[in-house]
């Protein structure tokens, strides 16, 4: 078995007794990206092989000594290409690193690149990078998922050891269920956003996508934490999420809103989720039925919310000081609208336009005000629910991979694949994809476990027991 | 017909924090172009504002010494425009829960003492700066980010005159507070005026404009000035006024319409949501109470009753801080406040504005200046030694007891070495001694000059007199 | 919900795009479709429901009055398409007619 294909943990533990060297791990991961990477196309932006081996030397201390990381396109980067697989982006190279960055350098590990992702992480596909789709290693005929699409193929083809992403709307879970990783997103404040190109201020958060639940507590731990530069982040103290790897888990209480089991799901996801649960019965966890009244808005009022953001946050996409820049310009307002339409794809020409929409004069009450209200909503039933419960149980996307092409013509639809990741971003908490099985035709199904604010304890709790007693992850794609 | 005039200002206005107000930059004035930004001020993808303790202080600062209601919740919302000078193309300012409202700032008319409404108080960034050449622009974003508190009041103004008493008044405030330099022509206090008139006899606002482009108080005077008459003779030929901006001409000093720059923008304020809200107690609000300084008008109120000064004397003493701390120090230690009120508003302040420095900045010492009022008081020198020696007082800080010695301008109080100068200044000019006799008595004053010449100006005025008038009857 | 073609010209204006008429009206036809869709919100009833900004209940997050290193002037500049003496050059400002 190729280095590539092992994990962190397991990688970290053969560095440390002198087994392999990091340069090991880089050479294997390199052959990898190489043999595979045309059929994937994961990665936007990748290091050169003498600048990994340069900085893989000599790195045996820190919790991901010599382990190669690869970062989603929005992850700002010192000195290095971050473009959110946006043309308006092309060239832009950060005077500065996000924090997470710096965290992940702080404990040794080696930043591979950036993996492909939607336009600034609008989508649910990975199609509409100006670096072309990134294919489903399960079947390359088909998406990852998205936005993270990149990091989790990669991961999911063993082009990286592991991987960050980021979450909007589902931008983490949703691609690690369609490849059958592992990926995470975090409480809203448990990790740092400094240096994450915001999508939706108030929604997005940086996580872990990795090929099992151990892992992502192991690259979950290093990220988060408190950070004086975003006055978002939370001040609580991180625990050691490894910490808590194999504990016991009879007697927890695990919810399952019926919302999340409507018409409209792929029969095939809803029987490995359902038999997802009756796993989760049999270690002892006990099943608890619940309403989450207002699911059916969290669609509607994200995508107000979300883009409302957007559209101000990308409005600094303009051409003076960064990226493309219209050549043919006669003035300014020229200059901004020439750079824009020529830089931007249509999916974030049409969030940027709902976005200002539903802000403008005369609109902003019936629109942007009224979405937070009915966020508010939403948020009320999570907690309402975790009086009943320690986590819940749903499936994190409505069908397995879909055809490259099959939605892009349809924004609504593709919108609505994330109609079971949303909730958690609009409440804030966190919620994991772990896999949970695989269609007949071989595509992997996702399991979604969310837990409240601040608890990724008890998810990781549940998603380790559920991955040490299902073993669905014990399967690789054939890639040749 | 008679139109009566309202005017409100909007005052823009830079803290002279250290830092920037969402990021660790410096405020520093002058640097090289794009040397004091990073990525939060540049607005650069990823990069998060995190709001400067002191530069919030400084805003309830300036809202408590303006009377305002302080807001329990205070929240920054995003105003979205386009322009080169703003980074992010939007500007992190604050729309419904700014931090205070409902103040009040009093001020000197002519028709006595008026309560201005102060409508609201609120922190935003300041934008960069924009060079416009030939066919293109230039930016720099050092000053991106500047604490900017903006300070809006109720078209209570009645004339341009009172609307000069008002920045005046303002500035007085804020720079007691220390939290800005209030200095327009450096562009650290900025101002628009909305100005309407109407009818005397009728009670609604008329058709307003706003007047930009003002970089001194005396233009915000002339410009207003100038468009009241404007407005007036418009309506008094029966036309309509427009609703617009109209830039002030300094040179030609007339304003302009900011022609097509009447599209009504669109905003789109929503909550901030990279900033937490902000919330004051009463502890905090007490606690900044008990720190504020003697705020300008209850000073002047009590140097006119405690050191019986003119109230145009007080008014002048107390407009700056530094000058009213620096006059109260020197009578302290010389119980003459007229005396040293009169020396402060003449030679020095002529001194301190011919070479455009603030009185701090100088070696004048309080307590040399009450010890120079105090020698000319007890005629130890006279006047005129005593403006000889004050510049040097302010330049290198010397005693003045100390510089009349050094220089030999010590008064010639002896009487024996007088009356032998006075004789001999009698016996050069008898035809005057005999003129006086005759009863021309303003031969004395030649006298007396021949004398204050041979005495280079030390002799002692009162005793010259004495003695030359004993000698001439 | 529909939307209007001028409706979208003028927010397609706001956001600085420049669309061309079959652009615009592709736009209008989504955008009509997302924003029905979206219009179901007005089923719930919201009266007396504070509105959500922020998910956690921090507040009164400050940062000392303290100056830290500013970037270069030629990192800031390193990024851009055209500058001149260390400033950011962009073509002639005319107001919005």
């Amino acid at each position: 078995m190729g280095l590539n294909q092992r994990t962190a943990l397991d990688l970290i533990e053969s560095v440390k007794r002198g087994k392999i060297n990091s340069s090991d791990i880089i050479k294997d991961v390199l052959k990898r990206i190489k043999d595979v990477d045309s059929k994937i196309n994961a990665f936007a932006h990748l290091n050169s092989a003498e600048d990994l081996f340069k900085n893989a030397e000599g790195k045996k201390s820190g919790r991901l000594a010599g382990i190669p990381v690869a970062l989603k396109d929005n992850l700002c980067e010192n000195d290095r290409l971050t473009t959110c697989s946006s043309k308006i982006l092309s060239g832009f190279k950060p005077p500065y690193s996000a924090t997470v960055v710096k965290k992940l350098e702080d404990e040794g590990a080696i930043i591979l690149g950036k993996t492909n992702m939607d336009e600034f992480a609008f989508g649910s596909s990975c199609e509409t990078s100006c670096y072309g789709t990134t294919r489903n290693p399960w079947d390359t005929k088909r998406i990852p998922g998205g936005s993270s699409g990149g990091s989790a193929a990669a991961v999911a083809a063993d082009e990286a050891v592991m991987a960050l992403g980021s979450d909007t709307g589902g931008s983490i879970r949703q691609p690690a269920a369609l490849c059958g990783v592992v990926g995470m997103k975090p409480t809203y404040g448990r990790v740092s956003r400094y240096g994450l190109i915001a999508f939706a201020s108030s929604l997005d958060q940086i996580g872990p996508i990795t090929k099992d639940v151990s892992d992502c507590a192991l690259l979950l731990s290093v990220i988060s934490g408190h950070d004086e530069s975003d006055s978002t982040s939370a001040d609580m103290p991180v625990p050691d999420y490894t910490d808590f790897l194999g504990s016991e888990i009879r007697g927890m209480r695990a919810g399952v809103p019926k919302e999340y089991f409507v018409e409209g799901s792929d029969p095939e996801v809803e029987k490995s989720v359902r038999k997802a649960i009756e796993t989760f019965r049999g270690m002892g966890v006990e099943i608890v039925e619940l309403d989450l009244p207002h699911t059916k808005y969290a669609v509607g009022t994200y995508y107000i919310i979300a883009s409302a953001e957007a559209s101000s946050n990308l409005s600094r996409f303009d051409g003076v000081q960064y990226g493309h820049r219209s050549s043919s310009s006669k003035d300014i307002i020229d200059l901004y609208s020439a750079t824009r339409s020529e830089g931007f794809g249509d999916e974030a020409k049409r969030r940027i336009m709902l976005g200002a929409y539903v802000l403008s004069s005369g609109y902003y009450d019936a629109y942007y005000l009224k979405a937070s209200k009915v966020r508010t909503k939403i948020k009320e039933d999570f907690d309402n629910a975790f009086k009943k419960c320690d986590v819940i149980l749903t499936p994190t996307s409505p069908t397995p991979a879909f055809k490259a092409g099959e939605k892009m013509n349809d924004p609504l639809n593709m919108y609505l694949s994330d109609v079971y990741t949303i909730p958690a971003n609009l409440a804030g908490i966190p919620a994991v994809s772990v896999p949970c099985g695989f269609t007949k035709s071989g595509l992997p199904i996702g399991l979604q476990i969310i837990a409240q604010a601040f608890r990724e304890d008890n998810i990781i709790k549940a998603a380790h027991a559920f991955e040490v007693t299902a073993k669905c992850n014990n399967r690789k794609p054939d890639l040749g | 017909m008679g139109y009566a005039i309202n005017i409100g200002l909007e005052v823009h206005l830079q803290l002279s924090t250290k830092s920037k107000v969402f990021c660790r930059c410096s405020t520093k004035f002058g640097s090289e172009p794009n040397s004091q930004a990073c990525p939060v001020c540049l607005g650069l993808p990823g990069s998060l504002p995190v709001l400067n303790e002191e530069a919030f202080r400084y805003s309830i600062k300036a809202a408590i010494a303006l009377n305002c209601k302080i807001a329990e919740v205070i929240k920054f919302d995003r105003k979205n425009y386009y322009y080169p000078d703003l980074p992010k193309n939007f500007q992190i300012s604050q729309y419904d829960k700014p931090v205070a409202q409902n103040g009040i700032l009093t001020i000197k008319t002519k028709g006595g003492l008026k309560d201005i409404r102060i409508k609201r108080v609120h922190l935003e960034e300041d934008a960069g700066k924009l060079f416009h050449k030939g066919g293109y622009s230039l930016v720099d974003y050092n000053r991106a980010g500047t604490p900017l508190l903006e300070i809006v009041s109720e078209p209570d103004l009645t004339s341009p005159d009172d609307t000069y008493e008002y920045l005046t008044s303002l500035k007085a405030v804020l720079r007691y507070l220390g939290i800005s330099d209030c200095n327009m022509e450096e562009g650290s206090l900025r101002c628009d005026a909305n100005i309407s008139l109407r009818e005397e006899s009728s009670e609604g606002l008329g058709v307003k404009t706003e007047l930009k482009n003002m970089n001194s108080f005396k233009g915000v005077r002339n410009a207003l000035e100038y468009e009241a008459k404007r407005q007036a003779s418009l309506l008094e030929d029966e036309e309509k006024i427009s609703q617009e901006t109209r830039l002030w001409n300094e040179e030609k000093g007339v304003t302009l319409s900011m022609r097509g720059k009447e599209e009504a923008h669109d905003y789109r304020y929503f909550p901030e949501p990279d900033l937490m809200p902000f919330t004051v107690d009463k502890v905090m609000v007490n606690h900044i109470k008990e720190g504020l300084p003697e705020l300008p008008m209850a000073r002047q109120a009590r140097f006119i009753s405690e050191y019986k000064i003119p109230e145009y004397d007080a008014s002048v003493l107390i407009q700056e801080k530094e000058i009213a701390d620096f006059f109260e120090k020197a009578i302290k230690k010389h119980d003459n406040p007229k005396g040293v009120a009169n020396w402060m508003m003449g030679d020095i302040t002529a001194i301190l504005n011919a070479s455009n420095i603030s009185i701090t900045q100088t070696s004048l010492l309080p307590e040399n200046l009450a010890r120079m009022v105090k020698m000319v008081d007890s005629g130890a020198i006279s006047v005129k030694i005593a403006k000889a020696i004050l510049p040097d007082m302010v330049k290198s800080g010397g005693r003045p007891d100390e510089l009349v010695e050094k220089k030999g301008l010590a008064q010639i109080s002896s009487k024996g070495e007088l009356e032998e100068i006075i004789s001999k200044v009698m016996a050069e000019n008898d035809e005057s001694v005999s003129d006086y006799r005759s009863g021309k008595k303003n031969a004395l004053t030649f006298l007396v000059g021949q004398v204050m010449k041979a005495t280079r100006g030390k002799a002692n005025p009162g005793m010259v007199n004495e003695i030359l008038l004993s000698k001439l009857n | 919900m529909d939307i209007s073609i001028d409706s979208v010209r003028n927010v397609a204006k706001l956001a600085r795009l420049k669309l061309s008429d079959r652009e615009l009206e592709f736009f209008a036809g989504q955008l009509a479709i997302i924003l029905e869709y979206i219009d179901q919100l007005k089923k719930v009833d919201t009266s007396g429901v504070e509105p959500t900004s922020h998910v956690l209940p921090i507040q009164n997050v400050f940062r000392k009055d303290s100056t830290g290193s500013s970037l270069t002037q030629s990192d800031v500049l390193k990024n851009t398409a055209s500058s001149e003496g260390g400033l950011f050059k962009v073509p002639r400002v005319v107001e919005e007619s």
